[in-house]
């Protein structure tokens, strides 16, 4: 078995290989969710905790629903209701769910590296659902996974990301796994939404999206909150949209065959034409939000057995 | 008390020598001088150092005491252990109270609780605006009156440049003495790190290190126009370096220093988001770090400090973004700056020339000294002697160490403060 991680806070720790054990085990959970019956028992038994800091639908959904579909007690806990608001440290939140005794921790925080810290507190596996600008592991699988369905592979490519480079998770954890999986690299985006020191990564850098997007095989674009786009990082919505927003115009410039993908949820007309979007010939956008709860599954699966693995130790020693 | 100190390797940073020797402290706790008598002075106390190092005991300029305020984070007492401990002798206290250390009452008060609570010696300086808010400065004039040793405003920097300007000239007038944080506001407001590909890769609010020039030019514009004296508390990067130097080339009266922390540590060291490593600025790139310690050995910068900073758990124990930012190291200073000595880049009475001698005099004190007349304020320590660093051994209430697990070189075997002793290491 090539996974071994105890948990998944970031695609940084992970070696090529259990990159691609989770991609090769989340092909099997596709086929799975397309059967009527989508039901499996790997999670049987075992009690999943979905604990979101930070509004999110899409994530958390797909997140629950790989949980039930692995047959795990899945509980839902955001932060409008919890004791957070009340003053609880992020610590003692995390200590009170872990007597509670739960087996997966599902987190996503607002700060870069509070998941790091909750996951040294607890005993359960702890997956990153995004933490503050730092990484969102599972989307950038998820991506991984719908460029090779689409591609065939996910080896030499060459992969555009464009838009609000320096705010975003997914733009981080994607950069470095299509860097470990050998792909030529291109961010694109206004210098203001750049981050310091992304050339040293590898990634080639344009603030021109034609000359970026030139021979593109896949371009990933990145979502722009709105209150960054008035005149704080960018003048005005309408001139990003002039510049940075991919319409078929822009597009013409990437390989005829290139394919066009968006984590979610899409600002139609600010960083992506409208009927781009939804031009099946083009846009894996529906795509990926499939291939998300296949991979969340296959993630859940494997730290599932991993946990298995490492109370079987702990019982074992006890014995000896 | 007569004392003779014998078989001492003597640090003279006054004359930037090392000398194996015998040093003798008068009755009245002043440095009497060398010692050649085949006997040893009549009544004294005879200290055989066994070859080890003999110094003026640090001067650490820009220390955080909890009082008055947080008490649970660091009181005069605790902070004075810790500082015989690590072999400093003059604490020069921070303003950075609840609340500020803004008028004499305040100062006076905390003066008198200092003086009986702690083994060192404690100085205090003043804020040089009201509540440190940086928008009517203070009563220096009276605050000079009772002690204050310089102003300052601490990590919060005047944000208006007027008010700076007329502090400055007002403070001229009674020659005191003004100590800036050269950062601009607006450029590092929120960040925790400094910008480049490693907060990049770790998502976090970084700030550019031109800041630090930013900030130092203006401050030092404002020196040219005003003719105040300056001292510019950390000088941490490379590119306020030129500033600077064009400063002391025109001749301005301008002193800088740096941190301890900056000098042994750099931006990686933060890794998987240690909140220990998080400090006011932020710590440097690997070249930064470098070209302050050549600005160092050069006499560029002047003053080594610790920049002492105690904080609890609770608010240690955040998200990196959230968590307070500074470290303790009044016992850790001296064996951090070992690592200095240890890598060659700067000799023992260099050191003890930026952690002694220089503040003390840039504060007009006469400790930092092994002359004839100045204060026995001494420190006996091994610089070669190995330890691990264990972060709950510390004296200091609070334990918020970067260098914890450590391996470390330098031991403190004695402290002195004006001939009486405070400090016994533990054999």
């Amino acid at each position: 078995m090539a996974f071994r991680a105890r948990h998944l806070l970031g695609i940084e720790p992970l070696q090529p290989l259990e990159i691609t054990t989770v991609l090769d085990l989340a092909e099997r959970y596709v086929e799975l969710n397309r059967r009527t019956v989508k039901q499996s028992d790997a999670l049987a038994g075992m009690t999943q905790i979905n604990m979101f800091f930070e509004a999110s639908t899409r994530t958390q959904s797909s997140f629950e629903i790989a949980g039930k579909r692995l047959g795990a007690d899945v509980m839902n806990m955001s932060v409008a209701q919890s004791s957070v608001k009340k003053g609880e440290t992020l610590i003692d939140t995390a200590l009170t769910l872990n007597a509670m005794h739960p087996d997966l921790l599902v987190v996503r925080h607002p700060s870069s590296g509070a998941v790091n810290l909750l996951a040294q507190k607890v005993d359960c596996a702890v997956l990153n659902a995004g933490d503050g600008r730092h990484e969102h592991p599972t989307q950038a699988l998820l991506d991984a996974l719908t460029i090779r369905r689409a591609k065939g592979r996910i080896q030499r490519l060459t992969i555009a990301i464009c838009g609000d480079i320096a705010h975003s998770r997914v733009a981080r954890s994607n950069l470095i796994l299509l860097g470990k999986m050998e792909n030529r690299l291109r961010l694109i985006g206004p210098p203001t939404l750049m981050p310091a020191g992304v050339a040293d990564l590898g990634a080639e850098v344009y603030d021109d999206m034609r000359e970026g997007l030139k021979g593109a095989d896949v371009v990933m674009m990145l979502r722009l909150q709105k209150e960054r786009m008035d005149g704080g990082f960018v003048p005005s919505m309408r001139e990003y949209y002039h510049r940075f927003g991919l319409d078929a115009e822009k597009l013409s410039h990437a390989a005829p065959d290139a394919i066009v993908m968006h984590p979610g949820p899409m600002n139609r007309g600010v960083e992506i034409d409208g009927d781009l979007a939804d031009d099946i010939n083009r846009s894996v956008i529906q795509d990926q939000v499939e291939m998300g709860v296949a991979v969340r599954m296959a993630c859940m699966d494997l730290l599932a057995r991993n946990l298995r693995r490492e109370r079987g130790r702990k019982i074992a020693e006890t014995l000896v | 008390m007569t004392i003779l100190f014998t078989d001492a390797r003597l640090i003279d940073p006054e004359t930037l020598t090392e000398t194996r020797g015998n040093l003798v402290v008068a009755d009245d706790g002043s440095i009497a001088g060398p010692w050649s008598g085949a006997k040893p002075p009549k009544g004294a106390t005879v200290i055989d150092c066994g070859g080890k190092c003999l110094a003026p005991g640090i001067v650490d300029w820009g220390v955080k005491i909890g009082e008055p305020g947080e008490r649970h984070r660091e009181s005069f007492g605790s902070a004075g252990a810790a500082a015989a401990a690590g072999g400093v002798t003059t604490i020069i206290a921070r303003p950075d109270t609840l609340p500020a250390i803004d008028t004499p009452e305040t100062l006076e008060f905390v003066t008198r609780r200092a003086a009986g609570a702690s083994p060192v010696r404690i100085r205090h300086m003043a804020a040089l605006t009201k509540g440190r808010d940086g928008h009517e400065m203070t009563e220096i004039g009276f605050l000079l009156d009772v002690g204050a040793v310089a102003f300052t405003d601490v990590f919060a920097v005047c944000a208006d440049s007027k008010t700076l300007s007329r502090a400055m000239t007002y403070a001229r007038s009674l020659g005191a003495l003004i100590v800036g944080h050269p950062q601009d506001p607006g450029l590092s407001a929120g960040a925790a790190t400094t910008s480049g590909k490693f907060a990049s890769l770790r998502g976090l609010p970084a700030v550019s290190p031109m800041a630090e020039r930013m900030g130092l030019e203006r401050d030092l514009a404002l020196v040219e126009m005003t003719g105040a004296r300056y001292h510019a508390d950390q000088i941490t990067t490379a590119r306020a370096l030129p500033a600077l130097r064009r400063a002391r080339e025109a001749g301005l009266d301008v002193t800088a220093g740096t941190s301890i922390h900056h000098l042994t540590l750099n931006e990686f060291d933060v890794g998987d988001y240690r909140t220990f490593f998080k400090l006011t600025p932020p710590l440097r790139s690997e070249d930064d770090r470098q070209a302050v310690i050549a600005a160092l050995a050069e006499g560029l910068i002047d003053v080594i400090a610790s920049f002492h900073t105690p904080a609890d758990e609770e608010s240690k124990r955040l998200p990196f973004e959230e968590a307070a930012a500074g470290a303790v190291a009044l016992e850790t200073f001296l064996p951090a700056a070992m690592r200095l000595h240890h890598g060659g880049h700067l000799s023992l009475p260099q050191l003890f020339r930026a952690m002694a001698r220089n503040p003390a005099r840039r504060l007009g004190l006469p400790q930092g000294c092994l002359s004839p007349g100045a204060p026995a304020d001494l420190v006996l320590f091994d610089p070669d002697a190995p330890f691990l660093m264990d972060r709950f051994r510390l004296r200091s209430k609070s334990k918020n160490t970067p260098f914890d697990g450590a391996r470390m070189e330098g031991r403190v075997l004695g402290t002195w403060v004006g001939g009486a002793q405070v400090f016994q290491a533990e054999e």
